[in-house]
């Protein structure tokens, strides 16, 4: 038998891999101050975040979320239920490394946002450019996330820049998904009115097109905000500070308790973010009907 | 300047499909829709369609669904695109239309009312009727002005700034009526518009259309699958099947002289009564006798024809009433002139009036109306038992 039958022959196998590795490289030391200048720039505007967060008092902050939760909600109770959970985070000492994660979220979810709207909008309208994006999208949302990480560390070395950019980019494919998708699926018989009485393209899109998308772009805003969540526990692996880093150094030290009540924090300010946008989807669809 | 065209399509065709020349070849020799269809795959929407709209006419469209009603109408302002043929409007080409000329005739001469009313959710009743006036960037206050007029003329004042949610289908489709005519276009393009409503409601709409298009002398283009309602509201109609027209002509003439059996099949469906004037149904009075007449003679007429009642007329052929042969005896027997037993008590009416009208005094009356026109002459009689028939 011969053996080239039995094995992939070596002769055939080609490095892509190493190849992009090199290319990322040299184009991370060709564009040294460029990246550098970029990075000056996230760290600014996370921190300036986390300034923000940082100055409302921890008292304010929580009576703040229970009072939307309450508005959002129409229930006190639930209200109560966030209030309670944020008092769990402050009590279990995690107060300041929840503002690290949730800063890091917000500039991930702005970036989205900023990125992925207008994207989502060419896309919905132009049906070339989304025949070109949207496998790309498919791509990004199966590859594992922790593949983002490596070419990020190359451009950015470790940190919140680095961590900055893999969570926008496994958490901005929601955004631009169900925006296009929001427009593309107005009824055609609306679209036909606003075209039938003398709109331009932007007129329609901007006075009937998004607008009637709206309940669907806020889903998609829903989900990029869980995403980027999930994410940013993920990229305490390259160094971004908050409550994953916690984890994963209780992990390191294998204790249990440590590792749980971080986890446990994640939770909580998951659900309360995930029930609050949430709430803004269902009154935008209770608007629209 | 009144009867002039004002809408006019020229051997408009439509085709949907990657092989439309072959689809044309096949066309032009005769084949019908589902033949180039099964052949080429091509669907022939439209084929070879032309007719004239009248300026403030009601021009009504009415065929099967997919017989291409909706994309006829959808080419008057340019929704579609033929694939051949031409679309005047007031002699100008439309498809010669640069992008800012398509804007300025759709703001300003052509609007459309949808089927299913294509209302946008997001926006109040009244953000909705001044759509069109925003967009072509009314200031606030003239739009807001205007809105409220429409909003008053619809019959939905106190309504402006409740959401669509909250409307019944008619209401809904009182506000599409208002949005299209707050921009004062000259052409209303209505397609399928009271199709969605249920009977009650469709007859107030149908019956605020007639009343604001007496008002404000609109051209309409109106698609209907509904016989009655064609007949009912269109000055014109055209009958469409498998994208082309059939019969183009007025309600009357079209239940008259239906140009075949598919027209004659969809008229059948239709209550005649909404469209046939008693002018259609009366009979000549089998006896006319007139008042100098003597008697003996009036006698003599009725035994002839045999029937037991006559018409009186005067020189001018104006309806005076009847004599009965009894009467005509008494005065032949008392030697009396016949004026004297004229019965006046004759139910009449006018030859345009419609059979529906008629049909309670047709019931009531002992004897066949007398049908007369403008200058009160005899047309003809009608019975009841030709009323009946009708229906
Ligand atoms: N976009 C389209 N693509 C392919 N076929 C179409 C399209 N629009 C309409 N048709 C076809 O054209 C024919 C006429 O349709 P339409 O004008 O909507 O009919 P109607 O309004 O009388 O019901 C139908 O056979 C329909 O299937
Ligand atoms: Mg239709």
């Amino acid at each position: 038998m011969k053996e080239y039958l039995l094995k992939f022959p070596e002769a055939w196998q080609f490095d892509v891999g190493s190849a992009i590795d090199d290319a990322v490289k040299a184009f991370s030391r060709n564009h040294r101050e460029a990246l550098t200048f970029i990075k000056r720039g996230i760290i600014t505007a996370i921190s300036g975040i986390n300034d923000l967060l940082a100055f409302i008092p921890w008292w304010v902050f929580i009576i703040a979320v229970a009072l939307i939760g309450w508005r959002v909600s129409g229930k006190k109770r639930v209200g109560l239920i966030y209030a309670a959970m944020l008092f769990f985070v402050g009590s279990s000492g995690l107060w300041d490394h929840m503002l690290e994660t949730l800063s890091i979220v917000t500039a991930s979810v702005i970036l989205s946002v900023v990125l992925g709207f207008p994207l989502g909008i060419v896309i919905a309208l132009n049906k070339r450019a989304g025949k070109i994006i949207r496998p790309i999208l498919d791509l990004m949302q199966t590859m594992p996330t922790f593949v983002y990480l490596v070419p990020a560390v190359i451009l950015f070395s470790t940190g919140k820049t680095p961590a900055l950019m893999a969570t926008t980019i496994y958490a901005i494919v929601p955004m631009i998904r169900l925006t296009s998708h929001g427009i593309t699926h107005v009824d055609e018989e609306v679209v036909e009115a606003a075209t039938a009485f003398g709109s331009t393209t932007i007129q329609a899109l901007v006075k009937v097109q998004i607008p009637q998308a709206l309940p669907t772009i806020m889903q998609g805003l829903n989900q990029t905000i869980m995403m980027a969540m999930s994410m940013v526990v993920t990229c305490s692996l390259i160094g971004a500070n908050g409550l994953g880093m916690e984890i994963l150094l209780a992990t390191n030290r294998t204790e249990m308790g440590r590792a749980l009540m971080p986890g446990i924090c994640i939770v909580f300010v998951a659900i309360i973010l995930d029930r609050l946008t949430q709430g803004l989807v269902d009154s935008q669809e209770a608007e629209s009907k | 300047m009144n009867n002039d065209i004002i809408i006019r399509a020229e051997k408009v065709s439509k085709l949907y499909g990657k092989n439309k020349k072959e689809a044309s070849e096949l066309l032009k020799n005769g084949a019908d829709k589902d033949t180039v269809y099964k052949k080429t795959g091509v669907t022939a929407a439209l084929w070879d369609v032309s007719f004239e709209v009248k300026r403030g006419e009601i021009f009504a469209i009415i065929g099967l669904s997919g017989s291409g009603k909706s994309t006829i109408i959808r080419c008057f302002n340019l929704l579609n695109k033929p694939t051949s043929g031409k679309i005047y409007y007031e002699e100008k080409d439309i498809a010669q239309f640069n992008k800012q000329e398509i804007l300025n005739y759709r703001r300003n001469k052509i609007s459309m009312v949808f089927q299913n009313f294509g209302l946008m959710s997001h926006r109040t009743v009244l953000e909705n009727i001044a759509y069109g006036l925003e967009v072509r960037n009314v200031p606030r206050a003239e739009r807001v002005q205007r809105a409220k007029e429409m909003t008053a003329m619809v019959g939905l004042e106190g309504w402006e700034d409740k959401p669509i949610s909250s409307l019944s289908g008619g209401m809904k489709q009182r506000v599409g009526l208002a949005r299209a005519l707050a921009n004062d276009p000259e052409v209303l393009l209505m397609d399928e518009p009271f199709s969605a409503l249920d009977p009650l409601v469709k007859r107030d709409m149908q019956f605020e259309l007639l009343s604001i298009q007496s008002k404000l002398e609109k051209t309409v283009i109106f698609i209907t699958h509904d016989i009655n309602e064609a007949f009912k509201l269109g000055d014109t109609v055209a009958i469409m099947r498998d994208g082309k027209i059939i019969q183009i002509d007025t309600p009357e003439n079209m239940s008259t002289h239906p140009a075949d059996d598919y027209v004659r099949q969809f008229i059948d469906s239709a209550d005649k009564t909404q469209v046939l004037s008693v002018k259609h149904v009366m009979v000549p009075p089998a006896c006319l006798v007139k008042p100098k007449d003597m008697p003996s003679h009036a006698i003599r007429e009725m035994a002839n024809n045999d029937v037991s009642t006559a018409y009186v007329v005067n020189e001018k052929m104006q309806f005076l009433g009847i004599v009965s042969i009894d009467d005509a005896i008494r005065a032949r027997d008392e030697n009396l002139p016949l004026p004297t037993f004229i019965n006046t008590d004759v139910l009449t009416c006018h030859e345009d009036t419609l059979i529906s009208d008629v049909l309670s005094l047709a019931a009531k009356s002992r004897y066949p109306l007398a049908v007369l026109d403008n200058e009160k002459k005899l047309k003809g009689i009608i019975s009841k038992a030709a009323v009946l028939a009708s229906l």
